[in-house]
């Protein structure tokens, strides 16, 4: 059998090359389609099961209604948690990103005494269980004999953020050409300038992203705010409560109506951030 | 002059929360692991003692549930890991012009609440789903065999819900892959299986080795999934945290926290010199 030269990278025995090759391009398809389905079937549950005709708990099907979503605050508190989530959310996003971002410029951008040991303290609430920081935050507030409740829940939250903020803000900073600061400096551009012309536009989608990022760790945070929030109620808390005697398809409705809204927004930046790559 | 100071100062407003939230709290709770109940004193009241032995006995009562957290985070991770690696092996190599759109795939199940993806596990799997009648119609399994209140639903639940943790960082450094070496270790007569452990392994292993950890971490701390998916003999040490925290019995609360981030912090320094990367902190 004379074979010519394969693209294939993986397999290279020449015989019965055609056919493992299909083989194995196909295979790669049906795993991806598995995986997929494996990471979706929860998801296309969770939106079926909010048109399920349903009382109280929504576990069978009772039959086929748009009701939940024309009437998604129907479910007792369901609309005051979720409200409640993104207030919540946006504090933590606004501070997270602004302490994150400045400390992701100095461990980014400048050799400095205690360096390393700065990005051990950004690792650190990353490798701390959920539960010890959660714990820990609130024995904290216990001895200030602060009551949990809405802002200590809100300060948790940046605690956990912060980290993951840097570290995406950092990765950016990193990708950025030092010449192009250069070139703005041989511009006579002053250091302030450079970085508001040159160094902030090209950080500023490390910044959304990490902004983003920050917001739905918030949003989706159950265990931290379990222990910090007291008797303010988030959409996971929620969730959680209503497990036991049945989630209302509202809920279904709210965290389905959240995915498209989250799936619109990431379709959008990747259209802008190509489109300015092509300009 | 100013060189020295400005990175000092934007990390100013950071590491002083961080201080105050993140690193005091950490103290506060070394404090009151040591401490007793303030006899005669209301619930929830403590004094301190240095009362080590509560380390002792708060790790007595519940070895168990460590060696459980310990086991099911590992099984989860390597489940992961599995399911992870070809996935992101695929999107990086070979997914084409579909790579962005399939990357947004990964990542767009999270966007739906992760505890009512557990929850939506939970019913599919459970009694009433669609999976279990059809089983017991077919005498797969028995009247009285569940596949909820599991140790397999725990691990999968865990394995599924921390997921993104593991293939996000294996993609983003499998992608950072030359494939010219890849086919430079095919032209030297490597078969694909030696080119994969020669090759394409060592050179994604700062991506296995944040993934790996992104993924055991939370699941060891975890207690969702257990309670959720879970049944009384499945419990993790996060559910025995919690429930001891409601009590309150913050003393014992602290010396599982504590212990538990021990043992964590203990694999992750073992595992990255093993491992032999920096590249993680």
């Amino acid at each position: 059998m004379t074979s010519p030269k394969k693209e294939s990278i993986v397999s290279k025995r020449p015989l019965g090359a055609s056919i493992s090759r299909w083989f194995g391009k196909n295979l790669i398809r049906v795993y991806m389609a598995l995986a997929f389905t494996y990471l979706f079937i929860p998801v296309v549950y969770t939106f079926v099961f909010s048109f399920n005709d349903s009382g109280k708990s929504n576990i069978t099907w009772q039959g086929f209604t748009f009701e939940k979503w024309l009437n998604p605050c129907g479910a007792p508190r369901v609309c005051e948690a979720l409200g409640n989530s993104i207030k919540i959310g946006l504090l933590a996003t606004i501070f997270s990103t602004i302490l994150g971002t400045l400390i992701a410029f100095a461990i980014g951008r400048y050799a400095f005494k205690g360096r390393s040991a700065s990005n051990l303290l950004i690792f650190l609430p990353m490798a701390t269980p959920e539960i010890v920081l959660g714990a820990s935050i609130l024995s904290l507030f216990l001895v200030l004999q602060v009551n949990p409740g809405f802002w200590p829940t809100v300060i948790a939250h940046v605690v956990f953020c912060v980290s993951f903020v840097v570290v995406t803000v950092k990765a950016r900073i990193a990708s950025i050409d030092p010449r192009l600061e250069q070139a703005a400096m041989d511009l006579y551009a002053n250091e302030f300038q450079t970085f508001r012309r040159v160094t902030l536009p090209l950080v500023a989608p490390g910044i959304a992203a990490a902004a983003l990022l920050a917001f739905s760790l918030s949003f989706d945070d159950f265990i931290i705010t379990n222990f910090n929030s007291g008797t303010v109620t988030t959409f996971p808390k929620f969730i959680y409560g209503a497990a036991a005697r049945g989630i209302p398809a509202q809920a279904n409705v709210i965290a389905s109506a959240v995915f498209f809204l989250a799936l619109a927004l990431v379709v959008i930046g990747q259209v802008v951030s190509r489109k300015r790559k092509v300009s | 002059m100013k060189k020295i100071s400005t990175p000092y100062l934007l990390l100013l407003p950071g590491f002083a929360f961080l201080f105050t939230f993140f690193i005091f709290p950490i103290l506060s709770l070394a404090q009151v692991s040591t401490a007793t109940p303030i006899s005669g004193g209301d619930v929830g009241e403590f004094e301190q003692t240095f009362r080590f032995r509560n380390y002792l006995e708060a790790f007595l009562e519940s070895r168990e549930h460590f060696g459980r957290s310990l086991v099911y985070a590992l099984l989860a991770t390597i489940i992961a890991l599995l399911i992870s690696y070809p996935l992101a092996y695929a999107l990086a190599f070979k997914s084409g012009k579909y790579k962005n759109i399939l990357l947004v795939l990964v990542v767009a199940p999270f966007f739906t609440s992760f505890l009512l993806r557990t929850v939506a596990w939970k019913q599919i799997l459970g009694e009433e789903g669609f999976v279990v009648p059809p089983l017991r119609t077919l005498g797969i399994i028995s009247e009285s065999t569940t596949l909820t209140s599991t140790a397999g639903a725990v691990i999968l639940g865990m394995a599924y819900n921390f997921l993104p943790f593991m293939t996000l960082p294996l993609y983003a450094s499998i992608d950072r892959i030359d494939p010219r070496t890849l086919e430079a270790s095919g032209d030297l007569y490597a078969n694909g299986f030696t080119t994969f452990r020669k090759v394409t392994l060592p050179l994604s292993m700062p991506g296995l080795v944040a993934g790996t950890l992104l993924t055991f971490i939370p699941a060891a701390g975890d207690y969702v999934n257990a309670e959720l998916l879970g049944g009384p003999n499945n419990t993790m040490i996060g559910n025995v945290i919690q429930s001891r925290f409601l009590i309150p019995d913050y003393p014992t609360t602290s010396a599982l926290s504590f212990m538990l981030m021990a043992a964590i912090l203990i694999i992750v320094v073992v595992y990255i010199r093993k491992a032999g990367t920096d590249e993680v902190v």
